[in-house]
């Protein structure tokens, strides 16, 4: 089974929706490929600055966000453009559902944390590496300092399946 | 223990239950446009996998952004129609024919009571208005609905919201809507169908209810759904009259699917819209409403009225309505984007075009446009536009505008005066 985690980026503000991951004026492109430059790239925090360019998220296999993350437009391209920058997780308090769907029908994963565990994973000192343990339903964050986190989650069994088939289409192909 | 309408149709459709609390239904209208589907197809292509489940079930427009605007949007078109040809979808509708998908296909009678309908659109969630149920889905849904006739849901939650009292002059559904979205938050109604009933619910027509169903997602529900009945019948009476002795009985069919009096709802809610004031958003987060009075002097650079939220002939009627006899502000350009050729033409047949054009609004084809930014008045760094769209978003009508959401009459006002103004001013 594929494997999640990595190097961790934080993007601390709730309800980011799916034209701030992927505007929409790169909707025609016909290739998930030509996303990749521009994953959030207008997108801007409540009382700071975000560089889509930075360094944390250059090197991220992993976000951190907080709540009703994806929320807007049904577009899947948000999630290819995650996807073509090797973004594998995406860790937040809730998701919007149409997101949330799309992330596991292409087989990589969104994972929902309580607010408590979520604060505790902004605490730590950067850079941090996140281990997703998928059978245990279970999470290591460490962070520069050595200090770890570890949060237990709960996957819905039908997502989990998902996740194992590789993605809804290969799932569907498979069984119906 | 009753069952709601979508528990309802989730049972009638059911194919299987993989995991206790996942469904997988069938689905009855699968519809495609431009801009989600071409991926679909390619992918589909790559796989050697280029079949239909059934032709007859998918509808396919091109709405976009149409005409094309450029080779890359001309390229998705080009796919769409090549598809739709290969593989005999006769529900296919191009240039002169298209128009806003949740308008268009409402129009051609494809949604019924008690369907299941998807599109990679999150404002599916506007055919609930027919007492189906619709959801907004990505393009991995799209595509193995497309493929093998299935999606997959979690076992529906409900969310009753019961409108009560007298709509007083000057606010209409996208009030209601906008009020009930400011109650419920961006987050409020996830992975919940909104269920709208009440009094008010049942006296609207059709435009109203699809009005209210079409931001269900902008509270983040899976979906918002009317009880059919005797309105629904009747608008839906030209593709049915075969069917049915009478719209009537047609109603008394159809009256299977809404709800039992003893359903479980996850919560419910009462709007009692009496006191009720014109509403419009603030800020970037569809959620962030106010009266209209509080806004008031506002300053704004255009006026957009269209989409799927707002550009039916009911919509273009409570605009012009404003308009007639007045010339909007030098300051303000004022776009109007009638949703559907048969929109359009009606508007003609009424004088409404007339209207608008007097009074200042330049009057472009059937699209989806500016809503999103594709086309047809996007924003520059800066500017301010009223809008009878759906959201709010930071750049969705081009990166740096402001995007403020109101009722077709309170964007006709704000035409007329510049700025954010209250329509009640210009009503009798």
């Amino acid at each position: 089974m594929k494997q999640f985690g990595g190097p961790a980026a934080f993007i601390d503000r709730n309800d980011i929706n799916t034209d701030e991951i992927i505007p929409a004026k790169y909707l025609t492109e016909i290739t998930k490929k030509a996303l990749a430059p521009h994953l959030l790239e207008d997108l801007r925090l409540e009382g700071g600055e975000f560089d889509p360019h930075s360094a944390e998220m250059q090197a991220a296999r992993v976000l951190v966000t907080r709540a009703n993350f994806g929320c807007g437009s049904s577009r899947e391209h948000a999630v290819w453009a995650l996807e073509v920058n090797d973004i594998n997780v995406v860790i937040g308090e809730s998701f919007a559902r149409i997101f949330r769907q799309n992330m596991f029908n292409c087989g990589i994963l969104a994972v929902e944390l309580s607010k408590a565990d979520i604060d505790r994973l902004f605490a730590l000192n950067g850079p941090v590496e996140v281990a997703v343990d998928l059978d245990a339903e279970q999470l290591t964050a460490t962070g520069s300092t050595g200090e770890g986190v570890t949060c237990r989650f709960t996957l819905n069994p039908f997502d989990k399946q998902l996740i194992g088939a590789g993605g809804w289409l290969a799932y569907a192909d498979a069984k119906y | 223990m009753g069952q709601t309408i979508t528990e309802k149709i989730f049972a009638a459709h059911l194919r299987d239950t993989p995991t206790p609390g996942n469904m997988v239904l069938d689905i009855d209208v699968i519809m495609c446009h431009e801009i989600t589907t071409p991926i679909a197809i390619m992918d589909l292509m790559d796989k050697g996998m280029d079949r239909v489940c059934d032709p007859a079930r998918i509808k396919a427009v091109i709405d976009h952004v149409t005409p094309p605007k450029d080779s890359k949007t001309a390229a998705q078109a080009k796919i769409m129609r090549e598809w739709a040809r290969r593989h005999n979808i006769r529900d296919f509708f191009d240039i002169g024919r298209n128009g806003v998908c949740h308008a268009l296909f409402p129009e051609k009678g494809f949604i019924r009571p008690g369907n299941t309908v998807i599109m990679g659109d999150s404002h599916t969630c506007t055919h609930g208005a027919f007492g189906a149920f619709a959801a907004g889905v990505g393009t991995t849904d799209l595509e193995v609905a497309i493929y093998k006739g299935v999606c997959a849901f979690r076992a529906p939650k409900s969310l009753k919201i019961e409108v009560t009292g007298t709509l007083p002059r000057g606010v209409f559904a996208k009030d209601v809507i906008l009020n009930i979205i400011k109650e419920l938050t961006m987050g409020g109604g996830t992975d919940m169908v909104i269920e709208f009933t009440g009094p008010v619910v049942d006296a609207m027509n059709m435009a109203s209810r699809m009005t209210l169903c079409n931001m269900a997602v902008e509270a983040g529900a899976t979906s918002g759904v009317c009880q059919p009945d005797l309105v629904t019948a009747e608008y839906l009476w030209p593709f049915i009259k075969d069917d049915y002795a009478s719209p009537a009985q047609a109603a008394e069919s159809f009256a299977r699917w809404r709800s039992d009096a003893d359903a479980h709802y996850e919560r419910e809610l009462t709007v009692d819209v009496t006191d009720l004031t014109p509403q419009v958003t603030f800020g970037y987060k569809p959620d962030n409403v106010r009266d209209i009075t509080e806004m008031e002097g506002s300053p704004v650079d255009q006026v957009y009225i269209g989409s799927c939220t707002n550009g039916r002939i009911e919509d273009l009627r409570e605009a012009a309505a404003i308009l007639r006899g007045r010339t909007i502000a030098n300051s303000v350009r004022g776009i109007l984007v009638p949703a559907t050729p048969a929109v359009y033409s009606q508007a003609l047949d009424e004088g409404l075009i007339r209207i608008f054009m007097d009074s200042g609004f330049c009057i472009m084809n059937p699209t989806c446009g500016a809503c999103l930014g594709m086309s047809s008045g996007v924003l520059a760094d800066g500017e301010v536009c009223a809008s009878t769209t759906n959201r709010n978003f930071n750049g969705r009508m081009g990166k740096g505008g402001m995007v403020h959401l109101m009722s077709p009459a309170s964007a006709a006002a704000a035409a007329i005066t510049g700025a954010i103004t209250d329509p009640r001013r210009f009503m009798a």
